[in-house]
C-alpha cells in the first residue's frame, strides 16, 4: 500500500451553514496508484468538487475538513503546515477548474500566469520559466505570439487550453480536475478530453476527473469513483464498472445516459430527489429512490464491501 | 490609441459647457453678496471715492457687459487682475499659492489611500472578528469628521499639550528653503537642505494627517467591500491552487482587481480633496488657494475668486481624464 500515490481514509468535510452542518463528504475511502486516473462521478451536489479541493486542502469556509486522513505519496496532508502545504499545490498537486472564464486573472497575461507559478516554486530566472511557459502553452495547442494576451482576448475553449497548461506546468504527479469540460459547447469538450489524454500520455501523472457526465469516463479513467450523497457507493475500474455497475444508483445512472445506436430509447432518469445533506435519509442513502430497497435498508447504513478484486460497493445486495 | 485620442478631445470640449454654467453662477452670486470696494474701504468712503474705484474696475458697467468682457478675455486665458490693493495679476496670485495647495494635496491624498488601503485590506481578511468590527467603524466616523474640530485636537495634542509638532504654516521663516518648484520638500531635497526638508516634513504632519483621516475612510470602506468579494472569485481560488504565496495572491492579484473601483473614487474623490484642502489651509494657516480663497472671499475680490474657481474647476476635469487614461493602463479589457 506505500506505493499508493493518493490514499484517502475516512474523510469527512462539513460545511456549518446557517441552516445546518451539511456532510458534504461523509466517510470516504479512496485509493489511488501513480499514473492512475479515476473517474469522480456523481450528481449534483454529491460532494465531488468538495472532497476535490478537500485534497489541496481548499474547502471555502464555512466548511472544514472534520475527520480522516489524505496520504499523498507517504505525506498526510492534514497534519502539514499551512506553508508546506503551499508547496504542494500547484507543484505536486494541481488543479483544474470547472469555469475557465472566471480561473484565471483578468489583468494578467496569460504567459504570465505560467511564468508567476513556475516562479513560486522553481528558482528559475524570468527568462527561463518564460521559455518554459511558451513549451508548455504550444503543448496545449496556443501560440506562442498570444503569450502577452489577456484572458478577455480568449475563448472558453482557449482559456481552459490554458488552465491546463497551468495545472502541468510543475509536472505534477496529481491532476485534480474538477468538470474540465462541463462549461464547453459539446466539439469543445470532445477537443479538451482528447488534448487531457494526450498529455496524460505525455506526462503520465495521476489524475481524478470530477464530473456529473458519466459518458466521458470511457477511454479516459482507469477507474470509476461513484459518489453518492456525500459517500462512495462504488469503486471498481472503469471497464468492469460499464459491463457490470454493481450498486444500484449505477445501474440507474448508466441506464439514463442517451445511447446512440438506440436513439429511440426513451432516456430513463432517476425518480425522486437527491438527498438533503444536512438530514439525510436514515439507513442507506439511496433506499428512498432505490427500486430494490428493503425494509433493512431503510434502517441501517450498508457497510462497504470488497467484491472480486479492488472493487468496493456500499449496498446490502452484496 | 488613437480612439483614446478621440475620447480625449471629446472629453475636453464636454467640460467647457460645465465650466461656463460654473462660471456663469459664480460671477451672478458674487455680484448680488457685495462688491469689493466697499468691503475694502469699508462704510465710511466718501461716495465719490468709491465711485472713482468701481468705474476703475469697471464694476460701474451693466452686468452682462462685465460678463462678455470677463469672457473675451477668458478665451485668452486672461484671468485678469485683482480688484483689491495691489491689483495684481489673478494668474500670478493662483500660482503663487498653488504649490502650497499641491504640496498638501499629494501629501494628505497618498496618506489617505494607503491607510484606506491597508486598513481595508485588514478588515477584509479577518472578516467579521473584532479587528474587522474596528475598522469598519472607523471607515463611517472618519466620512463625517468635520476638519476643523479634527484639526484643533490634533493642534492641542501634538502642538500645545505634547510640543511636538508645529501647528501652522509650511515652514519655519528661517529654515524655508530656496524656491524652485514651491514643493517645499521636494525644493529642501534639490538644495540639498536637510533641515529645511525635516522642517517642511514636519510642518506637513498635522495637515496632512488631519486631510488624510478625514479622505481614508471611504477608501477603508470600498476596500474591505471589494476585497471580500473579490477573495472569493474563482481566479483567487485557482491562485491559490497554484500555490502561489499568500502574499502574492493578495497584493499582486486581488489588490490589483480590488483597485479599479478604487480608481474610479479617486477620480470622484477629488473634489472632495480640494474642498477638504480648504478647510484644512484655513485651520493651519497653510498659505495655500484654499486659504487664500477663504481671505479673498471676505474682500468679494471678484476676479480672484473666480479665476480661483475657473481654474480648480479645470484641475478637477484634467484629473479625472487622467483617471481614465490611467484606467486603459491598468484594465486591458476597458478600450473607449
Ligand atoms: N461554500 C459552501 N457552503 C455551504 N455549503 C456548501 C458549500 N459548497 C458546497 N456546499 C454543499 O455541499 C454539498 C456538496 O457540494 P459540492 O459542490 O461538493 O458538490 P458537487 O458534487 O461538486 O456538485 P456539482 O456537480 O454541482 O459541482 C452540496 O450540498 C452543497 O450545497
Ligand atoms: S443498500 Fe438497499 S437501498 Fe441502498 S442501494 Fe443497496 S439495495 Fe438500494
Ligand atoms: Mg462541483
Amino acid at each position: 500500500m506505500i506505493s499508493d500515490l493518493l490514499r484517502i481514509e475516512g474523510l469527512r468535510v462539513y460545511y456549518y451553514t446557517r441552516d445546518g452542518v451539511v456532510m458534504a463528504v461523509d466517510n470516504v475511502d479512496l485509493f489511488m496508484k501513480k499514473g492512475e486516473t479515476i473517474g469522480l462521478v456523481g450528481e449534483s451536489g454529491s460532494g465531488k468538487s468538495t472532497l476535490g479541493r478537500a485534497i489541496l486542502r481548499l474547502v471555502p469556509p464555512p466548511g472544514r475538513i472534520i475527520s480522516g486522513k489524505i496520504v499523498f505519496d507517504g505525506l498526510n496532508l492534514t497534519e502539514l503546515s499551512e506553508e508546506e502545504m503551499r508547496k504542494i499545490r500547484g507543484k505536486r498537486i494541481s488543479m483544474v477548474f470547472q469555469d475557465p472564464m472566471t480561473s484565471l486573472d483578468p489583468l494578467m497575461k496569460i504567459g504570465d500566469h505560467i511564468v508567476e507559478t513556475i516562479m513560486a516554486h522553481e528558482t528559475l530566472t524570468r527568462e527561463e520559466a518564460e521559455e518554459k511557459a511558451i513549451k508548455l502553452l504550444e503543448q496545449v495547442g496556443i501560440r506562442s505570439e498570444r503569450f502577452m494576451d489577456y484572458p478577455h482576448q480568449f475563448s472558453g475553449g482557449m482559456r481552459q487550453r490554458v488552465g491546463i497548461a497551468l495545472a502541468l506546468a510543475l509536472n505534477p504527479d496529481l491532476v485534480i480536475a474538477d468538470e474540465p469540460t462541463s462549461s464547453l459547447d459539446v466539439i469543445v469538450q470532445f477537443q479538451i478530453l482528447d488534448l487531457m489524454k494526450e498529455l496524460k500520455n505525455l506526462y503520465g501523472m495521476g489524475m481524478i476527473l470530477i464530473t456529473h457526465d458519466i459518458s466521458i469516463i470511457p477511454g479516459i479513467a482507469d477507474k470509476v469513483a461513484l459518489m453518492y450523497a456525500g459517500q462512495l457507493v462504488e469503486f471498481a475500474d472503469a471497464k468492469s464498472f460499464f459491463n457490470e455497475p454493481l450498486h444500484p444508483y449505477g445501474k440507474a445512472l448508466l441506464e439514463s445516459i442517451p445511447n446512440i445506436q438506440h436513439s429511440d430509447q426513451k432516456l430513463k432518469y432517476i425518480p425522486g430527489n437527491p438527498p438533503d445533506l444536512i438530514n439525510p435519509p436514515k439507513g442507506c442513502r439511496f433506499s428512498p429512490r432505490c427500486p430494490y430497497a428493503t425494509e433493512k435498508c431503510r434502517e441501517e447504513e450498508p457497510p462497504t464491501i470488497m467484491v472480486g478484486h479492488h472493487r468496493l460497493v456500499k449496498c446490502f445486495q452484496y | 490609441m488613437t480612439s483614446l485620442r478621440v475620447y480625449i478631445i471629446r472629453r475636453i470640449l464636454l467640460s467647457i459647457p460645465m465650466l461656463l454654467i460654473l462660471l456663469s453662477v459664480v460671477f451672478v452670486v458674487l455680484r448680488v453678496a457685495g462688491d469689493p470696494v466697499s468691503a475694502m474701504l469699508g462704510g465710511h468712503a466718501p461716495i465719490s471715492e468709491i465711485e472713482r474705484i468701481r468705474k476703475q474696475l469697471g464694476l460701474d458697467k451693466p452686468l452682462y457687459i462685465q460678463y462678455l468682457n470677463y469672457l473675451m478675455n477668458l478665451a485668452h486665458f486672461d484671468l485678469g487682475r485683482s480688484m483689491i490693493w495691489g491689483q495684481r495679476p489673478v494668474l500670478d496670485e493662483i500660482l503663487e499659492h498653488f504649490p502650497a495647495t499641491l504640496e498638501l494635496s499629494i501629501s494628505a491624498f497618498t496618506f489617505s489611500i494607503l491607510l484606506g488601503v491597508f486598513t481595508g485590506v485588514f478588515s477584509a481578511r479577518r472578516r467579521n472578528k473584532p479587528a474587522d468590527h474596528a475598522i469598519r467603524l472607523y471607515g463611517i466616523i472618519t466620512y463625517s469628521i468635520f476638519i476643523p474640530w479634527f484639526g484643533l485636537v490634533l493642534q492641542l495634542i501634538f502642538g500645545v499639550y505634547l510640543g511636538w509638532l508645529p501647528i501652522s504654516g509650511r515652514s519655519d521663516p528661517r529654515m524655508a528653503p530656496e524656491i524652485i518648484t514651491g514643493l517645499y520638500v521636494l525644493d529642501s531635497i534639490l538644495t540639498m537642505n536637510l533641515p529645511g526638508l525635516i522642517d517642511s516634513i514636519r510642518h506637513l504632519i498635522l495637515p496632512t494627517v488631519t486631510l488624510g483621516i478625514y479622505l481614508s475612510g471611504i477608501y477603508t470602506r470600498l476596500t474591505r467591500t471589494h476585497m471580500i468579494d473579490i477573495l472569493q472569485s474563482d481566479f483567487i481560488r485557482a491562485a491559490r491552487a497554484r500555490g502561489l504565496p499568500e502574499r502574492t495572491i493578495i497584493y499582486k492579484h486581488a489588490l490589483k482587481n480590488a483597485f479599479i473601483p478604487i480608481l474610479t473614487m479617486m477620480g470622484l474623490q477629488f473634489a472632495l480633496l480640494l474642498a477638504g484642502a480648504v478647510l484644512t489651509e484655513t485651520t493651519f494657516s497653510w498659505p495655500g488657494m484654499g486659504y487664500f480663497l477663504y481671505e479673498r472671499i471676505s474682500y468679494r475680490d471678484f476676479t480672484t475668486i473666480q479665476g480661483t474657481i475657473v481654474f480648480i474647476a479645470t484641475l478637477i476635469v484634467l484629473i479625472s481624464l487622467i483617471v481614465d487614461i490611467i484606467y486603459v493602463y491598468i484594465d486591458p479589457r476597458i478600450r473607449y
